[in-house]
């Protein structure tokens, strides 16, 4: 009897909660339904309010009379003040021309944003409009339905003005576009030209193949010149020096190979890219505890003076001036392609980099797509060189507004490419991409052999993109 | 205990007056309707994530899109065959025999004389060991990353005193001390934790039992080895119960001082959890590792329940 009594109250606790978990499941269908009604009241308000604003457009002060104000969610990482200040004037801009919108600008670290940004479309709720850098990561978001395919209003003049077409194309996948690249650039060396005659060298001419690279760097350390830093400690930066060592070893067919899986990432150029670059952190030529360092702390180190070279992005003529002390930077600042590796299989001319984009979430509403156009036209492009100095814009009406040397050759470099290859980390799904950046740094460490982070890169590849 | 006498009365009641049986019947209603908010809250928040993580753990899944991609238990057994999973799990268990072996016993130390020795500004030092319990985690570790930074961070600056040579140390780039001075953190900022708890033991033993023993001849190491120790038994397990648990869940504070690198060689289990499957989007294989920590966690704390914290709770 006792059991009995037990047992039926277990029963009754069960069926408690079956009751407060149907009771649930009733909320969360209503809800589902008030939200999809919600979205599709706001479509109806959008074009609603599209129509009404052409309509509004003759009496146009009458102002507050939107029926809805139609909310955008942005989400970027410029954090530097300038940069900031540009994109909340551009927001400023749009909103006044059209009173029913309003941008939500949530300015985020890097590091934070791409944290950030995963745990958002796990949770299907991306931004309307945020950074994104292209390629694999996009691609997996798009594969998903978390974006909102952007090809009907990107077709025609606004793909025309694009100078860019290599990089637009890593916004797109299967003939749909999902974003658009607004600054797009080439990783190459920049180089501090006073440490350079300070050693001996001639600063004019840099070097143009590794075995001279490697001299250079003996050098420089000959004459008490740290030569490199690097971030490593957030390992993309150590990751471009492999991949460029690969692109110059391999060139394009070895990467095509390795991604297409006719060949492996652990064909011969891949292992030569890494004892290559054992060849180079033989000589030492870091600053101590590199390996800790982020990539401020090592832009710092750069703009300081502290070191006479620096592989990165075009964004970093801005960021060491900012991370260094003076806030001037480095005065003599030169820029040179990555060295020719001799018998490499790479042409001089080909390019690793990337650049900026923004990406369009799936419920953004059709003022988010045309803030976009907006931020991206030339005119635009041309005020965010003047004023605050971003790298080569993808507008083909902006590229005459670079007159910064350094700036040019990057554009130079990223035009001319014949083999654009797009930041590994961003193109391989998001799985290899780490993979590359931590076997790298394990190459860094000196506790991985060429061969063995290779292996670990092809472990990976295997994994996420067959055999 | 009452509710335990009040179902058993509820069952002896069934031969009784139907009063007396409504009586019951109501209390029961009462107990089923106080169990049931915190019954919700352990399966909405607890028991239904476990099931969902379990089952994740059998699919190749980016946690983008539909679950279609089972691969059985192949998320397993790529996860025990990697390197780095393991040294993950040793570095855990590294800083769970550091914590066991150096805190602890420093914690008590400082509880001994705290409470014990006649010191002055007893609870000026009382509130200076406990203070670094109180920051959040982020901001310990954020304090600590400045302490460490090789530029100019106060570490370097102090032990350049003695011996210039050092100032430019990584102590958190460097592969061999990265465990170190990550434990040393993690001791500074839990031992004031263990320390309180040492010292509500002890204020629990009364003095009369130490004086005796000290009458009867005892000196003061044999009155701390075989009174004092003895009798804190129930709380130095409870404190150890804690201090493993704490090592195998550490997450924040490695997180902000070193990510788990350089060259994972400050991985541990959560940090690596953190970085494959979330990071990466391989939430199958994150969720495998998440079952993995969560039984070995849970066989852990079921053992030492049912033998050690047992025994001394019987004591």
């Amino acid at each position: 009897m006792r059991k009995l009594r037990i047992a039926l109250m277990i029963l009754l606790l069960a069926a408690g909660m079956v009751l407060v978990a149907c009771g649930g499941q009733t909320d969360e269908d209503s809800a589902e339904d008030t939200t999809a009604e919600d979205t599709t009241a706001q479509e109806d308000t959008s074009t609603e309010d599209t129509a009404s604003s052409e309509e509004a457009e003759a009496p146009a002060d009458t102002g507050d009379e939107c029926s809805e104000v139609v909310e955008i969610e942005w989400w970027h990482i410029s954090t530097i003040e300038a940069e900031q200040a540009y994109w909340q004037s551009k927001a400023d801009a749009f909103m006044a021309d059209n009173p029913c919108v309003q941008i939500n600008i949530t300015v985020l670290e890097n590091e934070a944003f791409k944290a950030r940004l995963t745990t958002v479309m796990q949770s299907g709720e991306p931004p309307d409009i945020f950074q994104s850098w292209g390629g694999g990561v996009l691609w997996a978001y798009a594969d998903a339905g978390l974006l909102r395919d952007i090809t009907p209003e990107l077709e025609g003049e606004w793909r025309d003005s694009i100078a860019a077409q290599s990089a637009l194309e890593l916004f797109g996948k299967d003939g749909a576009y999902y974003g658009v690249p607004w600054e797009w650039g080439a990783v190459g060396m920049y180089y501090n030209k006073d440490l350079f005659e300070q050693a001996g060298l001639d600063p004019e001419n840099p070097p143009a193949t590794w075995s001279e690279f490697l001299s250079a760097v003996q050098t420089l350390k000959d004459a008490g010149i740290t030569p490199i830093t690097v971030g490593e400690g957030d390992k993309w930066p150590g990751h471009f020096w492999w991949v460029y060592l690969a692109i110059q070893n391999g060139g394009q067919q070895a990467f095509l190979d390795a991604f297409n899986r006719t060949g492996s990432f652990t064909d011969a150029p891949f292992v030569k890219a890494g004892e290559d670059l054992q060849d180079l952190i033989a000589l030492e030529p870091f600053p101590e505890g590199y390996l800790g360092f982020s990539y401020n702390d090592s832009a710092a180190v750069f703009g300081n003076g502290e070191a006479a070279m620096e592989l990165m992005g075009q964004w970093h003529q801005n960021v060491q001036k900012d991370s260094s002390e003076d806030g001037e930077g480095v005065a003599n600042l030169g820029w040179f392609r990555f060295p020719a590796v001799e018998g490499g299989a790479g042409n001089p001319s080909d390019v690793l980099g990337g650049g900026d984009g923004f990406g369009i979430g799936k419920d953004a509403p059709d003022a988010a797509v045309e803030f976009v156009r907006f931020l991206t036209n030339a005119e635009n492009q041309i005020d965010a060189l003047d004023t605050v100095g971003f790298g080569p814009p993808t507008a083909a009406g902006a590229q005459s507004a670079i007159t910064d040397p350094v700036q040019q050759q990057i554009l130079e470099a990223r035009n001319n490419a014949e083999y654009f290859q797009l930041y590994y980390d961003q193109f391989l799904p998001p799985a290899v991409g780490g993979t590359v950046n931590d076997a790298v740094e394990q190459i860094f460490a000196g506790v991985a052999s060429p061969e063995e982070a290779a292996q670990q890169i092809e472990d990976s590849a295997a994994l996420e993109l067959g055999n | 205990m009452s509710e335990i006498r009040s179902v058993s009365g509820l069952t002896d009641s069934l031969s009784v007056s139907p009063e007396k049986r409504q009586a019951q019947w109501n209390k029961a209603v009462l107990i089923f309707f106080f169990l049931l908010p915190g019954f919700v809250l352990l399966v909405t928040f607890l028991v239904i994530p476990i099931g969902q993580a379990a089952y994740y753990s059998l699919y190749n899944w980016n946690g983008l899109g539909p679950l279609d991609d089972f691969i059985g238990f192949d998320n397993y057994v790529r996860a025990i065959g990697q390197n780095v999973f393991r040294g993950a799990i040793w570095h855990s268990l590294i800083i769970m025999v550091m914590s066991l072996l150096v805190q602890l016993p420093l914690a008590m130390t400082l509880a001994l004389i705290l409470v014990r020795g006649e010191l002055r500004f007893q609870k000026f030092f009382r509130t200076l060991f406990f203070l670094p319990y109180v920051f959040s985690e982020i901001i310990a570790a954020y304090i600590w990353l400045y302490v460490y930074n090789p530029r100019g961070g106060l570490l370097n600056e102090f032990l350049s005193i003695f011996n210039p040579n050092i100032a430019g140390t990584a102590w958190l780039a460097d592969l061999d001390t990265v465990l170190v001075a990550i434990f040393f953190v993690l001791t500074w900022k839990f031992f004031g934790f263990h320390m309180l708890l040492y010292m509500a033991g002890l204020q629990n033993i009364s003095q009369e039992v130490e004086d005796s023993a000290r009458v009867s001849g005892a000196n003061e190491w044999q009155v701390l080895r075989y009174i004092t120790l003895p009798m804190m038994g129930g709380t130095i397990s409870l404190s150890v119960f804690l201090s493993i648990l704490g090592s195998f869940q550490q997450f924040i504070v490695v997180w902000i001082l070193t990510e788990g690198g350089p060259a994972y060689r400050s991985e541990l289990i959560v940090t690596y959890l953190y970085k494959f499957g979330i990071q990466r989007m391989q939430l199958g294989f994150g969720s495998s590792l998440a079952i993995i920590l969560f039984l070995m966690t849970l066989v852990f704390s079921i053992g030492y329940q049912r033998t050690v914290l047992r025994q001394t709770l019987a004591e």
